[in-house]
């Protein structure tokens, strides 16, 4: 049966990358659209018209929004290869627990990092790496957050990699000296064609957010 | 197998009430455990050291957090009784986007509500009615947001029902004349004995909602 996959986004977003990374996960083919933010698609506004924000996920024209929530699609639909979600429902309940953390924390405390100056930036920074080190004990020794394979709440963490050197650089530290841990894992996810293909080069992140800092006289 | 499960829970917590909403629903038997939010527990701390909230299920000694979550697990493990999501893949994406939805508005616009006065609160009373239109755009002509029975938004939503009238009179407005579809839906709600049961005493909603004022 043929399935008509599309997927509107915006290349920095670490919230399309976890569609991007899930799809090639599974292996589904899909029309990437390329989303230009300041001038929203009649197509976006049609598909997500309650938060009018991407990633969407249109299959066979029917639009699925929220990130973690198409990711859960993706995976139910695409049932039978590369689960992503375990079948135990404690364990699931874990994942969805740990995804929904870093969609709680990590966007928002990243955003200060980049965002701020001064006492208000240590305190960011300070919050951010909170987070990072939290999740690194969850992943304690295990090679992926989902055990011994790559999983959701990997999928969900891992494309915030793409912006770990405009947060580094910005607030001037180093994720890898705090969260030595967490910097193996993000090497063994690159490993994987799925990650690597599905989010940009962090410099290409940096520029972005130099230029995003321009546009608005973020110092 | 004898099944121990625990809730630790502030009475009245609309995201606690859900939980308690559900193991209705499910026939599920658990002990109860009030926490005082200003003293809370040993158990809840270790229980929830991330959040340090209620509510917490806690199942044959192991700890589930965030309410959405625990219904889930809660359809999950006790899935022969009362299904809260319907069985299909992109049913199951819109019944957890309305969930979400009511996560990260409602809540948020209700306490903007009860704590603004002026024009702040003529804002916050338009962008509380909005949410609720879109809800009820969503509900359409369904008996409830899960169809032919309580699903989980409804178990999501229910809980604020019990704060319209509140808010009525804070603000001066009417939810029957702004979403007669969702006054509908809350009465009919009530219908089932695991939420007029569970829900609270509205008088006692109401003192409580007035201290946040």
């Amino acid at each position: 049966m043929g399935d008509e996959v599309i997927l509107l986004d915006f290349w920095p977003s670490m919230f399309g990358m976890r569609l991007r990374v899930a799809l090639a996960e599974k292996g589904v083919n899909y029309e990437y659209k390329e989303e230009d933010l300041s001038n929203k698609s009649a197509l976006l506004l049609k598909m997500n018209p309650v938060h009018k924000k991407i990633p969407v996920l249109i299959h066979n024209g029917k639009p699925v929004c929220e990130s973690l929530i198409a990711v859960q699609y993706i995976d139910e639909v695409w049932k039978d290869k590369a689960p992503l979600l375990p079948s135990d429902p404690y364990q699931r309940a874990q994942a969805r627990f740990w995804a929904d953390y870093v969609d709680k924390k990590l966007y928002t405390l990243g955003s200060k990092v980049w965002q701020t100056k001064g006492e208000e930036q240590e305190a960011s920074k300070k919050e951010f790496l909170d987070c990072l080190k939290l999740l690194e004990g969850e992943l304690g020794d295990k090679p992926y957050f989902g055990g011994e394979t790559f999983g959701f709440v990997d999928v969900s963490l891992i494309t915030f990699y793409s912006w770990f050197y405009a947060y580094e650089t910005f607030g001037n530290f180093s994720i890898e000296a705090d969260c030595p841990k967490l910097i193996e894992w993000v090497k063994r996810c690159m490993e994987k064609e799925s990650v690597s293909k599905s989010i940009p080069d962090p410099h290409k992140v940096y520029e972005f957010v130099l230029q995003l800092k321009k546009k608005f006289g973020i110092e | 197998m004898a099944e121990e499960v625990i809730l630790l829970d502030y009475w009245a917590s609309p995201f606690g009430t859900r939980v308690r909403i559900a193991l209705a629903e499910k026939g599920i038997k658990y002990e109860y455990k009030e926490e005082n939010l200003d003293e809370k527990s040993k158990l809840l701390l270790e229980a929830n050291p991330v959040y340090k909230q209620i509510p917490v299920l806690i199942h044959n000694g192991k700890v589930v957090c965030e309410s959405t979550i625990i219904l889930e697990y809660i359809d999950e493990v006790w899935k022969d009784k009362s299904p809260l999501l319907p069985c299909h893949p992109y049913e199951r994406a819109q019944a957890r986007f309305w969930a979400d939805y009511i996560d990260k508005k409602i809540y948020s616009n209700s306490v903007k509500l009860l704590r603004s006065k002026g024009e702040e609160q003529e804002t916050a009373k338009k962008d509380w009615i909005e949410c609720f239109k879109a809800l009820e755009g969503e509900l359409g002509e369904k008996p409830y947001f899960g169809g032919q029975s309580l699903g989980i938004v409804d178990v999501g939503l229910v809980p604020f029902y019990l704060w319209f009238n509140t808010f009525e009179t804070l603000a001066n407005f009417s939810m029957g004349t702004e979403c007669p579809k969702i006054v509908d839906w809350g009465k009919r709600c009530m219908d089932n004995d695991s939420v007029s049961k569970t829900l609270q005493d509205e008088h006692k909603i109401h003192e409580i909602l007035v201290e946040y004022m």
